[in-house]
C-alpha cells in the first residue's frame, strides 16, 4: 500500500517537504505522484502490481543523459549495451513517454560514427520524439557544427530552443560553449537575452521546465560542476509558480529544491563518476562488474495538471 | 683584466660542459653539435592525467617543443588563453607538439573542463 505524506507547509496545496522526502528516496526505485494535491509514494515492485490508470497524469517524459557513445574503457566497455538498456527499461514502463529528453554527452569524441550508433540505438524507443541539449563531448573540435546539424534544427545560436507540452513551456539550454579558462559552464549573453524574452510573455501559472547539460547551480565548482551565469537566467523564472531544471554530465542523481525551483541531475547510461570530493578527480569510476548496472540509469518525470510540482523518478538498470 | 678573461674561460669552459651534459641527456630529437643546438631542438614531456597537467608550470628555454600526452581515461585538449596554440581534443594516449620559440609566460587550459589550467614560461 503506498505512503500518504501530508504536509501542507505554505498552505498553498503543495506538498514540499513531502516532495523533498520522496526525492530523498529516488535513487531506490520510488514513483512518487502528486494525486489531488498530495503527494503519494509506492516502492517501483507495488507500481508493477497496481492498477496502471491509477499512476497516469497528464503529461510522462523520460529524461537520459551522458551516453558517451565512443566510450570503451574499464568503467564501461559497452557503453551502446547499457544505453540499450536504459531503452529496454523506459519501453517496459506503464504508458509510453510522451517523448525524451537528451541532457547531453550523447558522444565521446564527437565521431560521426558515434552519432550515427546512438541515432540508431535511440530509434528503438518507443516514444514520439526525442529532444537534445549538447554536452561538451558532442561539440569538440569543430564548434559544435555536426551536433547542430544532426539535432539542432530550429534552434538558435549555439543550439537553444523552447517548446511547449500540454501546455507546459520546455527550455533547452546550451551551457557547454565558449568555456573560459578556469570557468564553469557558461550560457552567454546573447542565449541569456534570447531566454528573457522567450518567457516574457509566459503567465507566471505556466509550469516550466529547463533542460542542459552542466547543472545550473552549484553542485561543485571545484570540479566545473556549475555553470558561471545560471543566476541570470533564473532570474528570469523567478515569477514563476513551477520551475523544474533537469541537468545531466555528473553522472549521478543530485537535487535540491529553491524556492520553486527545483533542480535535478540524472545518472548516465555509460558510466558513474565519484560523488564531489570522494576522488582525485570527476573521471569515470570503475566499480566492481555487479555494481555498475546499479549507478546507470534513466529519469521518469509525471505531471499533473494543476499541481505545482512535477514528480520526478529515477531508477537504474538494475534489475 | 687578467682575472676577467680567466672568469670568462671558466664560464664558457662550464657552459661547454653543460652542453655536453644537456646533449647526451637529451631526448630523441636533440642534436649534439653544439650546447647552443641542443638546447634548441629539446623535447619536454608534459603529462595529462587525473584531469591536471603534470607539471603545473613548465619553464623551459626559448626554441624547446613541449609534447603533451594524456594519460587519462577521458579526452582533454590543451587551448592557450591567448590563441597561441590549440588541440584538437585527445583521447587517451593521444599527443600534441609544440615549440616555444618566444619567450614570454603562455597560460593554457582545457576547453572540455575548464577548470584545468597551468602555464609555461619561456625564457
Amino acid at each position: 500500500m503506498g505512503k500518504i505524506i501530508t504536509e501542507n507547509l505554505n498552505n498553498d496545496g503543495v506538498d514540499r517537504r513531502g516532495f523533498l522526502k520522496c526525492m530523498a528516496w529516488a535513487g531506490t526505485g520510488t514513483l512518487c505522484l502528486l494525486q489531488g494535491g498530495v503527494l503519494k509514494s509506492f516502492a517501483l515492485s507495488e507500481v508493477a502490481n497496481m492498477d496502471q490508470s491509477k499512476l497516469k497524469g497528464d503529461l510522462t517524459f523520460v529524461q537520459i543523459s551522458d551516453s558517451h557513445i565512443g566510450f570503451d574503457k574499464a568503467a564501461n566497455p559497452d557503453v551502446t549495451a547499457t544505453l540499450r538498456e536504459a531503452i529496454a527499461k523506459i519501453n517496459g514502463l506503464g504508458q509510453p513517454p510522451a517523448f525524451v529528453l537528451h541532457t547531453g554527452d550523447l558522444s565521446h569524441l564527437s565521431k560521426a560514427s558515434e552519432f550515427d550508433t546512438l541515432d540508431q540505438t535511440l530509434k528503438s524507443i518507443h516514444t514520439e520524439k526525442i529532444f537534445y541539449v549538447p554536452g561538451e563531448h558532442d561539440v569538440l573540435n569543430d564548434n559544435g557544427e555536426q551536433y547542430r546539424e544532426r539535432y539542432g534544427k530550429g534552434s538558435f545560436g549555439d543550439g537553444w530552443y523552447s517548446f511547449d507540452q500540454k501546455g507546459v513551456h520546455f527550455i533547452g539550454l546550451v551551457n557547454v560553449m565558449n568555456l573560459k579558462a578556469g570557468g564553469l559552464g557558461s550560457l552567454g549573453k546573447e542565449q541569456l537575452e534570447w531566454l528573457e524574452q522567450d518567457v516574457k510573455s509566459l503567465k507566471s501559472s505556466t509550469p516550466i521546465v529547463v533542460f542542459a547539460h552542466i547543472p545550473l547551480w552549484s553542485v561543485y565548482p571545484e570540479w566545473g560542476w556549475g555553470t558561471d551565469d545560471s543566476a541570470q537566467a533564473l532570474s528570469y523564472l523567478k515569477r514563476f509558480g513551477t520551475v523544474s531544471v533537469l541537468n545531466g554530465h555528473i553522472h549521478q542523481v543530485m537535487q535540491k529544491v529553491e524556492g520553486n525551483v527545483t533542480f535535478h541531475t540524472a545518472m548516465s547510461t555509460a558510466f558513474p563518476q565519484p560523488r564531489p570530493g570522494t576522488a582525485p578527480s570527476p573521471g569515470p569510476m570503475k566499480v566492481p562488474a555487479d555494481k555498475l548496472r546499479g549507478l546507470l540509469g534513466l529519469t521518469n518525470v509525471n505531471f499533473v495538471r494543476g499541481k505545482h510540482t512535477l514528480a520526478v523518478v529515477d531508477s537504474t538498470l538494475q534489475g | 683584466m687578467k682575472t676577467a678573461i680567466s672568469k670568462l674561460i671558466l664560464a664558457a669552459a662550464m657552459l661547454g660542459t653543460l652542453g655536453w651534459i644537456s646533449a647526451s641527456n637529451a631526448g630523441s630529437g636533440a642534436s649534439a653539435a653544439t650546447a647552443q643546438g641542443a638546447a634548441k631542438s629539446q623535447e619536454v614531456v608534459v603529462k595529462i592525467d587525473n584531469f591536471s597537467y603534470m607539471p603545473h608550470d613548465i619553464t623551459v628555454t626559448a626554441g624547446t617543443t613541449i609534447i603533451w600526452v594524456n594519460n587519462d581515461d577521458i579526452p582533454h585538449t590543451v587551448v592557450s588563453t591567448n590563441d597561441v596554440f590549440k588541440s584538437k581534443a585527445l583521447d587517451t594516449d593521444d599527443k600534441f607538439s609544440f615549440k616555444f620559440d618566444k619567450p614570454g609566460t603562455y597560460e593554457y587550459f582545457c576547453s572540455i573542463h575548464p577548470k584545468m589550467t597551468a602555464k609555461v614560461i619561456v625564457q
